[in-house]
Parts: structure tokens; C-alpha cells; sequence
């Protein structure tokens, strides 16, 4: 007999999600499926706004990342003025983002993956959470709530508050920081530095004590899309978009946003309210591509800064190969993200611009079709405006960087599910693993259902005949 | 002493309350020996438990999973809070509603926007059914108490948790009331 089990809902991610796996009569997996289950229509409640509540509107797709939203649509708006904004402006746009990169990462591996890293995937489910970590390991756990609380103390400095921050605007950003606050950020950085480094330390001894997750965790041939610099440098809030293939073959190089429905299609299923996006080229579901931290080091050709270099370096002779095909590295690679972030800190305050007063650039609405583009810490995100002479959103499509992981995260789910779980008795450990696996694109589903909604998982044991066997639910 | 049993739930919203709570940062060290999360986005317990002394809700209800939620959540928990905007007024979620009929905005997004593959989410038992009218949490189910924000400040959440675990009951006033 078979049968389906369904996870909801998938906990420790930032949204709403169940899962679905079905066994066959003898109890081994046949398939399994991510679903996402809530919708709440930003895009079509944008319409009518205007595009200077833009950034303000979408920043609340997501409490995580915010910022990246908020970025993304100034940006747009920026386009939509037809202007070019101050230096000065864009360097805190990069501090800021930067200051984002780190509180999300720090997130993403302290709170969210580590219990399951550090206290063990098969440890108990009511104690393996951040809170479990406290107690068994307060003075990492302290550590790591100092050094995500650095990099959201970096976004509030800039922009009055920790989430959600009224700050970028079409043409600029509102405030600079003091002589004060830019040394008061300063003054941390060693400490965050250390931090990032134990944690990365931490991380790499990992893939010897878990070889069976290392390996099963998503490790399969697809592309991978991200922003490179003009010199093909790691970059996160400007550049072009290169897309490379599982070799490392440069698949397209120099693209612009300007033309993202060119390269980006949107497939819809009736089991998920995440939308299903591909490259183009390749067709759907044959363009599966990947995003985020293990994506970008694999799309640039170096970072840019000295430890960070260093540390991609040790990571490249480590796979013995020019990229990474295995999901279970994105923590690693969001750790060596980590480092770069913290580096491009330190140089970015190094410049007296960040203080600066010449910050905006003032004008009307120039342009009617815009789209802006930024690397969210879980990937490239897209902000595509129609717009009408009084800048009035005739129209508003957003591309967010989990949904362009959806289907990588539907094929690690499966491929975890057929290594780990198996009937007739599903022991817990055996699904938590399959939302570590989720958890390691740390997918933010609060805002890749911005068009929907949140993400509670589910994980239904369903039988051959259809009968569900169990369903195991967390929201 | 027992610690106190701390639940928090997160329907139709963004986790930003949820992030904020977080940046209680190393209070949350302290709180850990006053109380114990027993059911969270950030824990791993999927069911929600029998007993709970206080749930902080964020969100608005948006969904059939959310209205469900609310019922087990107000028949199990001894204090419910409203946590940050969306819970209290339905908020950004909210926007959704002079647009009406949800079907007509799944329709729009899934399939007349899709490029391949266009199809509307319905599958029974997974994907939840929009409600008709996004809701704040008190429409669905009492609520004792509110922390206005988008999100709430640490420092709100704080004082509220803080009053509510030394004199049993807590009144926000001044600054804290401000929404936005």
C-alpha cells in the first residue's frame, strides 16, 4: 500500500510551507513535493499606489529582508526619474545592504540551522531551536545573537528602525550617519569578524560529521544566477547578471535586468502558491536555476576582499571544481558571504562619503516602464513598474529570489526524502531532515509568496490508494 | 518555579514582528530562564500545544489555516496578544480586500500572468483557501491584549513581556501605542 506523509508546518524557515511525500507499496519514497501556502497579493493591491510607496509597501513582503526591497524599489525609482544618484547615496545603499547581508546570514545559521547542525538533526524537536542553543551553548549563542544585532544596529543608524526602515527613496536615501554613529559601527567589526570566522570554522567541520546529509542535501547538476561586478567581482547590489552552468560554463554573461523576461519565465502548479520561475532558454522545468550565497560565489570569478578571497580560494580547491553543485554548501557559502560582508563594511566606512549631505537626486517621472535589481541575502531579486505620467503603478511584477529556488527545493526535498525516509515507521529525525535541507536555501517564503502569502509546513504520509497515513503539521 | 509557557504564531504577515521580537538580542538570554517557547516558527513542536499561558499572534487572518489556528489557539492559551499591526488592524494583508473576490487575484497572478503552465493553486488539504475579507485577529477570536507596530520595537515587546511576567497583566501607553 502507499502512501503520502505530509510535514506541516516545515519549521525554522521564514515562511509558510508544507511537504508531501509519497511512498510506494513497499514503503520506499516515490516523490516528494514543497508546497507554500499563503498568498497575499501585493501585486495586484500595488496597483493604483503611487511609486513613491513603493519601497515602503513591498519592504513589508518581508521582515527578514526588508531592506532588499526596499533597495530593489529604489532602484526602480530611480530608473522611473531617468537620474543618476549621488555616490554618496549609493555607498550607504551598499552599507545598508551589507548591514542586511549580515543580520540575515547571521540569522539564517545561528537561530534557524544550527540547532540542527550543533545539537544534532535527530536531537529532540522540543528543545532544537536557538533557545535550545542557549542552553547548551551560551556563549556561541550569544555571539551569534551580537553579531546578527550588529548588522541590524547598522540598518537602524541608517534608517531609524531595525525593520522596515523608511530610508531608500527614488534618487537617493534619506540620512547619512554621524561621525558618532560611523565609529560606533566601527568599533565592532573585530568581534563580528571573530564571530563570522568560529562560525564558518564551526561550519566547515560539518560535511565530516554529517557525510550522509553532505552529500544527499540537493547535490545535483542546474544553473546558477547572480550579480557580477564590471570585472566580474562578487556583487550584491549593482553589475550584470551572469548565469553559469553546473561546469561552470559561462551560460550568459553581462545581462540586464532591463530584459529579465527575455531570460526569466514564471510557471505556475496547482500545489504551490510559490510560482515556479526558469531560465528561459532552457524551457520549464529543464531551466532550473539556483540563487543566493551558492550561486554568487559561483558566478564571480573572486570577491574582492583579502580573508573572504582567501577563504573562496579554500573553497574552490575543496570542490575540485570551478563550481558547487551541492545545497548543503550554501551555509558554507553564506558564512565566506559573511566575511566579504563585514570586509566591504570596513571599506565602505573608510570613505568620508557615508557622511556626506548630498544624498538625493531630485525629479519627476521620466520614464513609464522601469525594472530595478537587487541580491537579496537569498538571492537576485527583480522590481518591474508600469507606471503612468503621474507615476501612478499601472502595473507591478515581482521576482523574488526563493521562488527562483522553487524548483532546486522541490528536487533536494525528493532527493532527501528518498535517502532518509522509509517506512513503514517515520521516525522524526528522518523528516527534519528534509526541512534542513529546505533550510539550507534559507528561503525566505514571506516573500516569495509575496504575490501569496506564508509559509507553514506540513508533511503528509500518504498511501498508493490515496489513503493519508499521517500528517505531520507545524505553522 | 515553572516557567511561563510562551507561544508565538505567525499567520498572514511578514515575520517582522517576529524578526523584532529577536532583536530582543541578548535579553532573550534572560527571558530564556523566565520562559519556554513550547510552539513558534522558530521551534520545531508542529501541533499546537494543550496549554499555553501566553501566545503572541502575528498576523492577520487571512486564510482557512489562519481562522482554524486562531480557535485552537484561544481555546488552549491563557492570555492571547495581538503582536503588531497586521494582528491589530489586518494592515498590509488588509489591502487585498477592496479588490474582493480572492479567486479573481489568483486568477490574475497564477495563470493570466504565468508563462508556462498556468494553473490556479487549490490543491485540497494543502493549499489553504483564501477568506473573503482579511480580518484582524479580534474579529475571529477575543484577544487581551494588543502591541501596536509595523513591527513593534524590541523595546516594546519588552516592557510588554516584561509586564506581563512581573505583575500579571500589561497596558501599553504613550509612545507604544503608535501603530506604523
Amino acid at each position: 500500500m502507499s502512501r503520502q506523509i505530509v510535514i506541516d508546518p516545515v519549521t525554522r524557515i521564514e515562511g509558510h510551507a508544507k511537504v508531501s511525500i509519497y511512498l510506494d507499496d513497499s514503503g520506499e519514497v516515490n516523490s516528494a513535493r514543497f508546497h507554500v501556502t499563503e498568498f497575499r497579493g501585493f501585486e495586484k493591491f500595488c496597483e493604483g499606489r503611487t511609486l513613491w510607496e513603493m519601497a515602503g509597501i513591498t519592504a513589508r513582503i518581508c521582515g527578514i529582508c526588508p531592506v532588499s526591497h526596499l533597495l530593489a524599489s529604489a532602484k526602480t525609482g530611480d530608473k522611473a526619474l531617468a537620474v543618476s544618484i549621488p555616490p554618496a547615496a549609493e555607498k550607504l545603499r551598499r552599507l545598508m545592504n551589507l548591514g542586511q547581508f549580515t543580520q540575515s546570514h547571521a540569522l539564517s545559521f545561528f537561530h534557524l540551522s544550527s540547532p540542527d547542525m550543533i545539537l544534532g538533526f535527530d536531537s529532540d524537536p522540543a528543545t532544537r531551536n536557538v533557545f535550545g542553543l542557549i542552553a547548551a551553548d551560551p556563549e556561541l549563542a550569544r555571539k551569534g545573537i551580537r553579531l546578527r544585532q550588529w548588522g541590524q544596529e547598522i540598518i537602524e543608524l541608517l534608517g531609524a528602525k531595525k525593520v522596515h526602515p523608511a530610508w531608500a527613496v527614488p534618487g537617493g536615501v534619506r540620512q547619512s550617519l554621524t561621525e558618532e554613529t560611523r565609529e560606533q559601527i566601527r568599533s565592532r567589526i573585530p568581534e563580528s569578524l571573530a564571530t563570522a570566522r568560529e562560525a564558518l570554522g564551526i561550519c566547515k567541520r560539518m560535511r565530516e560529521r554529517y557525510p550522509a546529509e553532505a552529500e544527499s542535501f540537493g547535490d545535483f547538476p542546474s544553473l546558477y544566477m547572480g550579480l557580477v561586478g564590471a570585472n566580474g567581482e562578487w556583487e550584491h547590489y549593482g553589475g550584470s547578471l551572469r548565469v553559469v552552468d553546473h561546469l561552470g560554463y559561462r551560460v550568459a554573461d553581462g545581462l540586464s535586468e532591463d530584459n529579465y523576461k527575455d531570460f526569466v519565465g514564471e510557471a505556475s502548479e496547482n500545489w504551490s502558491y510559490l510560482k515556479f520561475p526558469y531560465f528561459k532558454p532552457r524551457g520549464y522545468p529543464g531551466g532550473i536555476y539556483r540563487v543566493g550565497p551558492l550561486a554568487r560565489l559561483n558566478v564571480c570569478d573572486r570577491i574582492g576582499t583579502p580573508l573572504a578571497d582567501r577563504e573562496l580560494q579554500e573553497y574552490r580547491e575543496m570542490l575540485s571544481g570551478a563550481v558547487a553543485n551541492n545545497s548543503f554548501l550554501y551555509h558554507h557559502a553564506r558564512l565566506i558571504e559573511i566575511i566579504a560582508a563585514i570586509e566591504g563594511i570596513e571599506r565602505l566606512l573608510e570613505d568620508d562619503d557615508v557622511c556626506s549631505h548630498h544624498l538625493r537626486a531630485e525629479a519627476g517621472i521620466n520614464r513609464l516602464d522601469v525594472v530595478g535589481v537587487s541580491e537579496a541575502p537569498r538571492g537576485t531579486l527583480f522590481h518591474h513598474y508600469q507606471l503612468d505620467e503621474d507615476g501612478k503603478v499601472l502595473s507591478a511584477n515581482l521576482i523574488i529570489a526563493t521562488g527562483q529556488n522553487n524548483l532546486a527545493i522541490n528536487r533536494t526535498v525528493e532527493q532527501i526524502a528518498k535517502r532518509f525516509v522509509k517506512g513503514p515507521d517515520i521516525a522524526e529525525g528522518m523528516l527534519n531532515r528534509v526541512e534542513a535541507g529546505i533550510r539550507a536555501y534559507d528561503p525566505c517564503l514571506s516573500c516569495s509568496t509575496h504575490a501569496a502569502g506564508r509559509m507553514p509546513l506540513t508533511v503528509e504520509l500518504v498511501a498508493s490508494d490515496g489513503e493519508v497515513l499521517r500528517t505531520i503539521t507545524r505553522d | 518555579m515553572d516557567r511561563v509557557k510562551v507561544a508565538t504564531v505567525w499567520l498572514g504577515g511578514c515575520s517582522g514582528c517576529h524578526m523584532s521580537f529577536l532583536d530582543m538580542d541578548e535579553f532573550l538570554i534572560d527571558l530564556a530562564e523566565k520562559i519556554q517557547v513550547v510552539y513558534s516558527p522558530i521551534a520545531d513542536v508542529k501541533e499546537f500545544p494543550e496549554s499555553v499561558d501566553v501566545t503572541l499572534v502575528e498576523g492577520s487572518v487571512a486564510n482557512e489555516d489562519h481562522v482554524e489556528l486562531c480557535h485552537k489557539i484561544r481555546a488552549a492559551s491563557r492570555v492571547v496578544i495581538s503582536f503588531g499591526d497586521c494582528a491589530v488592524t489586518g494592515n498590509v494583508p488588509a489591502m487585498r480586500n477592496p479588490l474582493g473576490d480572492p479567486e479573481k487575484i489568483l486568477q490574475l497572478v497564477y495563470v493570466d500572468r504565468a508563462d508556462t503552465h498556468p494553473i490556479a493553486p487549490k490543491e485540497a488539504g494543502i493549499v489553504p483557501k483564501l477568506v473573503d475579507r482579511v480580518r484582524p485577529v479580534h474579529e475571529e477570536i477575543d484577544v487581551d491584549y494588543f502591541i501596536p507596530g509595523c513591527p513593534p520595537s524590541a523595546s516594546r515587546i519588552q516592557e510588554a513581556l516584561t509586564n506581563l511576567l512581573e505583575m500579571g497583566e500589561t497596558h501599553l501607553t504613550g509612545e507604544n501605542l503608535r501603530f506604523g
